[in-house]
């Protein structure tokens, strides 16, 4: 197969592949979770579980002040990576054309040298994590293979399109491909790996907020 | 030249030299130390470096005009001048149509376009010796020679 | 044409020189032609020596399933001197579009020139092979595959010009109702020189002639046969709109702002990231302008299988199918799946409830 022709399927039926097992993935799971549904809680409610449910969803995201003295390391590094995905993935402009001719609509870019530098803050910062997780005892021994994994499909695809965006070592259409193939790897993984708490963290903190706004405390 | 005008682009705003620009008369910087400290020349094509529309431009106004210019007409004409750094010549090739088929930047004492060639010489000598023996320089038309001078 | 032209024991400075080139002209055509070709220069001199002591090599030209594009862009006027000159420095025994001959004269005229130069001559080959069905492009009778099996046994080397010669260019596009393929599929023991593009850069095709008569030798070739002298650069690397990629300032559509201030075009689906080729620097029509100075995006013109990478006006970034119906789809049959697998883990719950199976750390690590 030559590179265009590569080039030309992850383009096409590549894509077209990922898409369907991401989405399929995505609401299955969900649905999955959802419909096993909650045991009847017959106590009296002592205050709204749904506003206490949705405002636990924004609060959780300031880490407290005892969970933040415990794991400074983590939460920081965890904020930079996070945020660092982010702007690469939704802020630089071809991806926007991605989004944009999928959903219709897109929105105003950042500079590309500004998303590159941005893309090398987050390599390094996953690397780092992954050092430290390998290097802390209680998290080395709580990782299973779904973490690596995790991790692994999540960087690939920030290696890949640094390497395309600088066109380093094989010839332009080989490193688009291959960076576009990284990507659909992610969307293949992403359904059946701890990937999925990019959703599911919002059913979790909406459960916390709610059991404790049931009962009338503080989440 | 006499081909249509492109649009005009705001790329270059004002009289900032942008990015090749400076590079290139930096070359031509070193080029001309190296003639006069070793006598070696050099010659940049301008045409194989990427220049925005009107860059080029910008360079040969840069180095503007000097005391030579020589015209060839050679396969098409050709403008060869001495910019007003002494030792840098600018030398534009045309074709027939008056389409640049190359421009370069010699810095150099004298480029060697100019210089008349050994084949071409010897050929001239062969001309010009027919044409004293046998053609119209021979002594038979001297006089018709001279009265037509 | 002088009758001093086609007496082949001369050699190309000889026979410049007895059309009444002088040698400064000479020297002024061997600048052009390196610039042409992109070497340094201080090269000039060296391309002079040999190109005066160089034989002319016979050259036939077989046509095959093309539009002539590639003829045209050697022929036409704009550098005709030049190219016509490096024309007149090859024996062109035999050309379709350019020969005097017809028939069965032109016909012998090629067997003759093969047998004459048999191991030495060059072969260029412009438009795709058929291999469908031998009918649908013959010449003289004869189909495509034969003839093209036939000429290259006695060549030294087969110059593949334009796309559909080096890559079945347009006949090869979906569906490919011809079987058309490239020269390369079918010629495999000898040399191949792919000169791609939709056409070719005129000085491009001139220039890897030149550099058989300058060096004697196939330029070098990148993974897909093409020299690297014009084909190692992409158009994205050397186009003079790059600083509006990295800043980010694109244009979006046609005649917006961007497009009059010369933005970069990668949003209405400029290919130059991944085609190479030498339009940003050689340019065309004497390098007058290039498509993306027109303000065209590249079409990836000398790219194989250009013509179904997605439609012309869809960014790289962009995939080529429908993927908001796929979305649509997948979200739907994922909601029936979902309900489906959802109500099986409900009555699973239930089940075990009734039993009294006490929940594991298993369980929980879904």
């Amino acid at each position: 197969m030559t590179e265009t022709e590569l080039l030309t399927w992850v383009r096409g039926p590549g894509f077209q592949i990922a898409t369907i097992i991401f989405v399929l993935g995505i609401i299955l799971r969900l649905f999955e979770i959802l419909m096993l549904g909650r045991k009847a809680n017959l106590a009296e409610p002592k205050g709204s579980e749904m506003s206490s449910g949705l405002r636990t969803v924004f609060s959780r995201t300031i880490p407290d002040a005892s969970t933040f003295k415990r794991s400074a390391f983590t939460v920081t590094a965890g904020y930079i990576f996070h945020i660092g995905l982010f702007v690469v993935i939704f802020l630089f402009a071809p991806h926007i054309l991605l989004f944009k001719d999928i959903i219709g609509f897109g929105w105003p870019a950042l500079p590309s040298t500004v998303i590159d530098a941005t893309a090398v803050v987050t390599i390094i910062t996953l690397v780092i994590v992954l050092v430290h997780r390998l290097r802390d005892p209680v998290k080395r021994f709580l990782s299973t293979f779904d973490d690596y994994l995790g991790w692994f499909v999540t960087i690939l695809p920030l290696i890949t399109g640094y390497i395309a965006f600088h066109r380093i070592g094989m010839s332009a259409p080989s490193l688009i491909a291959i960076h576009i193939l990284s990507v659909e790897l992610l969307m293949v993984v992403f359904p059946f790996t701890k990937l999925m708490h990019m959703f599911t963290l919002i059913l979790a903190r909406w459960y916390n907020g709610a059991i404790s706004g049931y009962r009338g405390v503080q989440s | 030249m006499s081909e249509p005008s492109l649009p005009q682009f705001n790329i270059q705003i004002g009289n900032d030299l942008t990015w090749n620009v400076q590079p290139i008369l930096h070359e031509i910087r070193h080029a001309l130390r190296k003639l006069l400290e070793t006598g070696e020349s050099s010659i940049i094509d301008i045409r194989s470096i990427p220049l925005a529309p009107g860059e080029e431009e910008t360079i040969i106004d840069t180095l503007g005009c000097g005391e030579v210019h020589a015209k060839l007409n050679a396969l098409g004409p050709s403008e060869i001048y001495e910019t007003r750094f002494a030792g840098v010549w600018l030398i534009t090739h045309f074709n027939e149509e008056s389409s640049i088929i190359g421009r370069f930047i010699e810095i150099t004492r004298f480029p060697d376009i100019l210089k008349s060639q050994h084949e071409d010489m010897t050929i001239a000598l062969n001309q010009l010796e027919q044409e004293l023996e046998h053609g119209s320089l021979s002594d038979q038309n001297e006089t018709d020679a001279e009265t037509n001078t | 044409m002088t009758n001093d032209l086609s007496r082949k024991d001369k050699t190309l400075g000889e026979a410049l020189r007895s059309q009444g080139i002088s040698r400064r002209s000479f020297l002024k055509f061997c600048a052009a032609t390196a610039s042409m070709m992109a070497l340094p220069p201080s090269m000039i001199p060296a391309i002079a020596n040999a190109l005066e002591k160089a034989r002319r090599p016979s050259v036939i030209w077989l046509s095959f399933q093309e539009c002539t594009g590639c003829t045209e862009s050697l022929t036409r006027a704009h550098t005709a001197t030049i190219e016509s000159l490096i024309f007149d420095s090859i024996s062109l025994d035999y050309h379709h579009t350019l020969q005097a001959a017809a028939g069965h004269a032109a016909e012998a005229a090629r067997e003759a020139a093969m047998e004459e130069n048999n191991g030495e001559y060059l072969l260029v080959v412009d438009g795709s092979i058929p291999l469908g069905n031998p009918g649908y492009s013959t010449i003289a009778g004869i189909s495509n595959y034969d003839m093209l099996m036939d000429t290259a046994r006695g060549a030294a080397a087969i110059i593949s010009v334009g796309t559909c010669a080096a890559f079945g260019g347009i006949p090869h596009a979906k569906p490919n109702p011809t079987g058309a393929v490239s020269v390369g599929d079918i010629i495999k023991d000898k040399p191949i020189i792919n000169v791609p593009g939709c056409p070719p850069i005129p000085v491009v095709i001139t220039g890897v002639l030149t550099h058989f008569l300058t060096f004697g030798t196939i330029p070098e070739l990148d993974n897909l046969g093409r020299p690297k002298t014009f084909y190692g650069q992409s158009i994205h690397d050397r186009c003079y709109r790059r600083p509006f990629y990295d800043k980010g300032l694109f244009a979006e559509t046609f005649d917006d702002e961007g497009a009059r201030l010369g933005w970069c075009l990668y949003k209405l689906g400029c290919k130059g990231p991944t085609s190479y080729n030498a339009c940003a620097t050689t340019k065309w029509n004497g390098g007058v302008s290039f498509p993306i100075e027109a303000g065209h995006p590249c079409l990836g013109c000398s790219e194989p299988d250009f013509w179904d990478g997605g439609g012309f006006y869809k960014a790289i970034s962009m995939p080529t199918e429908n993927i908001t119906k796929t979305t649509i789809y997948a979200a739907a049959a994922g909601v029936a799946a979902g309900v489906a697998v959802g109500a099986t883990g409900r009555m699973k719950k239930a089940s075990a409830s009734k039993a009294h199976q006490k929940v594991t750390i298993d369980d929980l690590e879904k």
